[in-house]
């Protein structure tokens, strides 16, 4: 397993958020971590990487406990974060919120440089010097993940990848992340977009309520209607 | 016009090293969200081990380097300062924060005349600088052209740093969202030490290009640190192109308010200061803060009056306080006054920081204005003594109420700086308007009448007065003016969604809080005869932070406990030493660090543990502290 | 027939050119629950915060009980009988559980500038009458800053019903706090609502708590309403189920899997 959470809790302040929450991702493997708006998936998140105060649990990544080291360390252990919000540093140019994301290389990831970058996402190419805060929603979504890929992490966390985007842009991405999978990359993506998921993943796990509700393939779920209803629709 | 343009080229020359410890003060901040106080320290220690070692080593080589080592070496310093003290207070509220840095300065103010000794040094004058070049007619020093030429290019090496290197990019992205600095990777420990170590690398650096200049002197430190916030908080703390033009601005600012108004000059830097804050609360280039972070006392027990028992307990302490000149002598009685004046104006300051969750960094500018609205009273008005104490408080209370109104509109280290420079602004007039206030000279002969001359009588009146004080700061934390107080520093967003303006609720307090203040004033001045601009300064408001943190911040009245503690310990200890602001420094940075509740507040936290084992005791009750 | 509790027309709003809120109308009736849902970044806040009077509208208007509120600031809102919760809960920390109640009590009554008698002895009763409503009468006198999180929305329920409020807003009521709670808040709320005859506009992520309490659901999609109406029939509207499951959203196939 490149990843295996076990037992994970967290908090937000006095809020008791996930609980006991087990999940893992194979190597290469693409899972979608799917759920409502307010089920737990970008809590999850942040609480992988260490940026929630409160968490208890396992999180081994390559054999290795992350559990109580701090952000930079897991970050540096090889798990890359793109967030949902995507926190571009809005006064940076494109070139230079790549830069904040290098790291050296890892062995056994892929490696990513600028122009690697640029040619999996070509809209970045033409704009290398505009400021991150002068660009489209679309655009800085493909910023944030490539500025993490500048971190030739072994795994990618990406948190809700289509939200707020038109659909041809929602296309291209599906496109890039399917490159980053042949690249070599373990990807857990949070969606709430079960077409989109569909589209991109292997495996399938739903969060509700902070809990695993379930867990299968994608062909698992497609023939499983009532978990659809109760977790995904309305 | 020659000599405007010579003026001007003063101006510009003044210009550069402000920009310089400025800029420095706005990166720190920048990254780590710290106003650092110490900042002026540095600026003063990069000044002194320039001198000592520009003597030690001859040539232009040895001078040149020894600006850049001395500014290298104080770096260093900072990097230990930051490392050690820093580290452990970047999650505390701002206002430890600030304190501490302020106890780095006052160890550094006797350190350094520990080392360089109590006489201003001249340093060498810089080589191929001696002269004078004529500009129009007028001679301008050539090492003034130096430092104009500086400002620019500073303000260009640091456009390059942060630009061009991978550090200044990440200080860059750093500031805007230092966890998502972290989650990529980067390691915000050794992140926040360099931008330490640059930000005070450039405040000794203007410090030491002061040495052929201007005398190195240890008051250097607060008179630069002043100027700074003001330039901050013009220029928007965070902006480095910001502190360069408010730099500028406040320069020009000084060099032309000698020409329009000589005894006054500071007075146009004040209105300028105004204005823009007006205008743009957060300075020039200055973003609006983030949310607020947590004030202090956010998750206390809830206040509650005392209870009858309580109240007979105080009322008892009050009758044996009342007996006191029975058996002291008159210097124990005039000791015991003044702890009652300090005891009413910490308790004044309480009021803003406990139940407001604001800290005035300058709050004896109340004190003092009160001090002399007595005095003039007293000596250009010849009122009669209560009249004059009256008189006191109404200066006191219009001072509060004009800079009161300008302070609301900000909040945070914001808040922190402006009260601090309208202080400062306030001393600088009692300074230089010699005519109405006999400037460094003060004014003197300001006695009671002979009936209230005798030490026990003038003490009674005072012991009178301050406990109608606080008994009156009490009552107002209690009366629903205090809750609606409290509700804005809980929670802004809740106390506007039921109707509760913050501004106005915090403009009264810091009116009535400065009128409590200007009584304590008033007071002293009749106790000391004579009243000075110190009664004014600075170190009088951090005495007062100091009580105030010393009683417990998180008490309704636990500053009176702490002026108490405080005053008898400056009395008893400090002068046992020759430093005594290197105890006192080293004092308040071990009370932030590692006693940060104070005594009251200690005593609180104890309670419910003791009443626990002693639960079947009445005893306990009388044992409870006086909140 | 008298004017509607809250009557909101072609409401809209834009941030930067990006069209956050799109010609939004709807009404709300006393003692009814209106839920207001959609995907993030549907509109949803900005919505509510125009309501509120803490966003300004470019363009609509917003009435309350016949009266305009369009641009009022949020004291004024609040002076005119709107309640307000918020999504991370906003209470007063260093205060009692009474006195937070009492705090609201004495905005009410326009006695927070008094400077003498003890507050904490004033409206003490009607404190109290107030939280034994949401169920915490028995931690009057508890520390506030040391509640669980499910009794802090209690205690923020009962502060945003101190003005008598005729419409109350809650956004997001049930965010951040344990599942169990949630219903049990939710239909607390719905009780006194119907009680008292008050109006609750809420936003919710919670589709149990929308459902079991919601007498109708507006569905928000990219600033526009796309659906409204019972539950059963937002249930069933297929654009709905568009937004929400992604069905033919995307690329009009369904051919990938």
């Amino acid at each position: 397993m490149k990843l295996q959470v076990s037992n994970l809790n967290a908090w937000y302040g006095p809020a008791h958020i996930l609980f006991d929450l087990d999940l893992s991702v194979g190597e290469g493997e693409v899972v979608a971590l799917l759920g409502r708006n307010g089920a737990g998936k970008s809590t999850t998140f942040k609480s992988l990487v260490g940026l929630l105060e409160r968490r208890s649990g396992s999180i081994v990544y390559e054999g290795r406990e992350l559990a109580s080291r701090p952000t930079h360390e897991i970050a540096r252990a090889g798990l890359g974060y793109v967030p949902e919000d995507r926190r571009i540093f809005t006064e940076l140019t494109v070139e230079e919120n790549l830069e904040v994301g290098r790291q050296p290389a890892r062995p056994g990831a892929p490696v990513w440089t600028p122009e690697k970058l640029y040619a999996l996402f070509p809209n970045l190419a033409a704009m290398r010097n505009r400021p991150g805060g002068r660009m489209s929603g679309g655009e800085q979504q493909m910023l944030t993940i490539a500025r993490t890929l500048m971190g030739n992490p072994g795994l990618v966390l990406l948190d809700e990848p289509s939200e707020g985007l038109a659909p041809k842009i929602v296309e291209d991405m599906a496109t890039a992340i399917l490159a980053m999978k042949r690249e070599g990359l373990s990807l857990l993506i949070s969606e709430q977009n079960l077409h989109f998921a569909r589209l991109i993943s292997d495996r399938a796990v739903i969060i509700e309520r902070g809990r695993v509700r379930f867990s299968g393939t994608i062909a698992e779920l497609q023939a499983n209607p009532e978990v659809k209803e109760a977790y995904l629709a309305v | 016009m020659d000599f405007l343009v010579v003026q001007f080229l003063t101006g510009l020359a003044g210009a550069s090293s402000l920009f310089l410890v400025a800029s420095g003060l706005s990166i720190i901040f920048g990254v780590t969200r710290i106003v650092n106080f110490a900042h002026g320290a540095f600026y003063m220690l990069g000044a002194y081990i320039a001198y000592t070692l520009t003597e030690r080593w001859s040539g232009a080589l040895g001078f040149w380097g020894g600006l850049i080592a001395a500014a290298l070496a104080v770096a260093a310093i900072g990097a230990l300062v930051e490392i050690v003290l820093l580290r452990r207070i970047y999650r505390a509220p701002e206002l430890f924060q600030l304190l501490a840095t302020f106890g780095v300065t006052l160890m550094v103010q006797d350190l350094s005349v520990l080392i360089w000794g109590p006489e201003d040094l001249v340093g060498r004058r810089a080589p191929g600088f001696r002269h004078s070049v004529d500009i129009l007619g007028q001679s301008v020093p050539s090492y003034d052209l130096l430092l104009i030429a500086l400002g620019p290019l500073v303000l260009g090496g640091l456009w390059l740093l942060f630009h061009k290197t991978r550090f200044g990019v990440l200080v860059r992205a750093a500031t805007q969202d230092r966890d998502m600095v972290a989650a990529l990777g980067v390691n915000q420990r050794w992140l926040f030490t360099g931008v330490f170590a640059l930000g005070v690398f450039l405040a000794a650096l203007g410090g030491a290009l002061q040495l052929p200049r201007d005398a190195v002197s240890h008051t250097m430190d607060l008179r630069i640190i002043v100027e700074v916030f003001v330039v901050v908080v013009i220029g928007g703390l965070g902006s480095v192109g910001g502190a360069y033009l408010a730099a500028l601005l406040v320069s020009e600012l000084n060099a032309f308010g000698i020409l329009v108004m000589p005894t006054i000059s500071l007075v146009l830097v004040f209105l300028v200061m105004a204005v823009v804050l007006v205008v743009r609360p957060h300075g020039l280039f200055g973003k609006p803060e983030g949310p607020p972070r947590a004030a202090i006392g956010g998750l206390i027990r809830p206040w509650r009056p005392l209870s009858g028992a309580e109240r007979l307990g105080m009322a008892a302490l009050f009758a044996a306080a009342a007996l006191l000149p029975l058996v002291a002598g008159s210097y124990v009685l005039s000791v015991g006054t003044e702890i009652l004046i300090f005891a009413l104006f910490a308790a004044s300051l309480q009021l803003l920081m406990s139940a407001g969750g604001i800290a005035s960094f300058g709050h004896a500018a109340y004190f003092g204005l009160g001090a002399y609205g007595a005095a003039l009273g007293a000596k250009s008005l010849a009122l009669p003594f209560p009249a004059a104490l009256a008189c006191g408080i109404a200066l006191g209370t219009l001072g509060a109420a004009i800079f009161g109104w300008f302070c609301v509109r900000l909040s945070g280290v914001y808040f922190a700086m402006l009260t601090l420079a309208f202080a400062q602004i306030a001393w600088s007039v009692a300074f230089q308007w010699t005519s109405v206030t006999g400037g460094d000279n003060g004014l003197l002969g300001i006695w009671p009448p002979a009936w209230a001359s005798s030490p026990a009588v003038f003490y009674w009146i005072t012991l009178a007065l301050a406990a109608a004080g606080v008994a009156a700061i009490r009552a107002i934390v209690f009366s629903p003016f205090g809750y609606a107080l409290r509700a804005v520093r809980d929670s802004a967003l809740r106390a506007e969604a039921i109707g509760i303006g913050r501004r106005g609720v915090q403009w009264t307090a810091f009116v009535i809080a400065g009128g409590f203040a200007a009584l304590a004033g008033a007071l002293f001045a009749f106790l000391k005869g004579s009243v000075f601009p110190d009664n004014l300064g600075i170190p009088l408001s951090v005495d007062g932070l100091v009580m105030v943190l010393l009683g417990g911040v998180e008490t309704v009245s636990g500053a009176v406990v702490g002026a108490l503690v405080y005053r008898a310990l400056s009395v008893v200890l400090m002068s046992q030493t020759d430093y005594s602001k290197l105890v006192l420094g080293l004092f308040i940075v071990v009370l932030v660090v590692a006693f940060p509740r104070g005594i009251v507040g200690s005593l609180q936290a104890l309670l419910p543990r003791l009443r626990r084992a002693r639960a079947s005791s009445i005893g306990a009750a009388a044992l409870r502290p006086a909140e | 027939m008298s004017a509607p509790l809250l009557s909101v027309d072609h409401l809209s709003k834009s941030y930067g050119g990006v069209k956050a809120v799109q010609d939004v109308s709807f009404t709300l009736e006393r003692g009814e629950l209106l839920a207001l849902i959609g995907p993030n970044g549907a509109g949803k806040s900005t919505c509510f915060n125009m309501l509120n009077g803490q966003v300004r509208p470019d363009f609509g208007r917003i009435r309350i009980e016949g009266r305009e509120t369009t641009g009022l600031d949020p004291r004024r809102v609040w002076a005119l009988g709107v309640g307000r919760t918020f999504q991370i809960t906003a209470t007063f920390g260093s205060m009692s559980v009474r006195e937070n109640v009492q705090v609201g009590l004495l905005a009410r009554h326009g006695a927070l500038a008094r400077m003498t008698g003890f507050a904490g002895r004033t409206l003490a009763a009607e404190a109290d009458d107030l939280l034994a409503l949401v169920g915490m009468r028995d931690a009057a006198e508890r520390p506030s800053g040391e509640l669980a999180y499910g009794d802090l929305k209690r205690l923020e329920l009962a502060v945003a019903l101190t003005n008598e409020p005729s419409l109350l807003l809650m956004d997001e009521p049930t965010a951040g706090m344990a599942p169990a709670d949630r219903v049990e808040l939710m239909r607390l709320a719905a009780e006194i609502a119907r009680a008292r005859r008050i109006g609750i506009l809420f936003t919710e992520h919670d589709m149990d708590v929308v459902f079991e309490h919601a007498d109708r659901i507006m569905v928000l999609d990219r600033g526009r309403i796309i659906a409204e109406g019972t539950p059963a029939t937002v249930r069933r509207d297929p654009k709905v189920r568009a937004v929400y499951l992604g069905e033919g959203h995307l690329f009009g196939s369904e051919a990938a899997a």
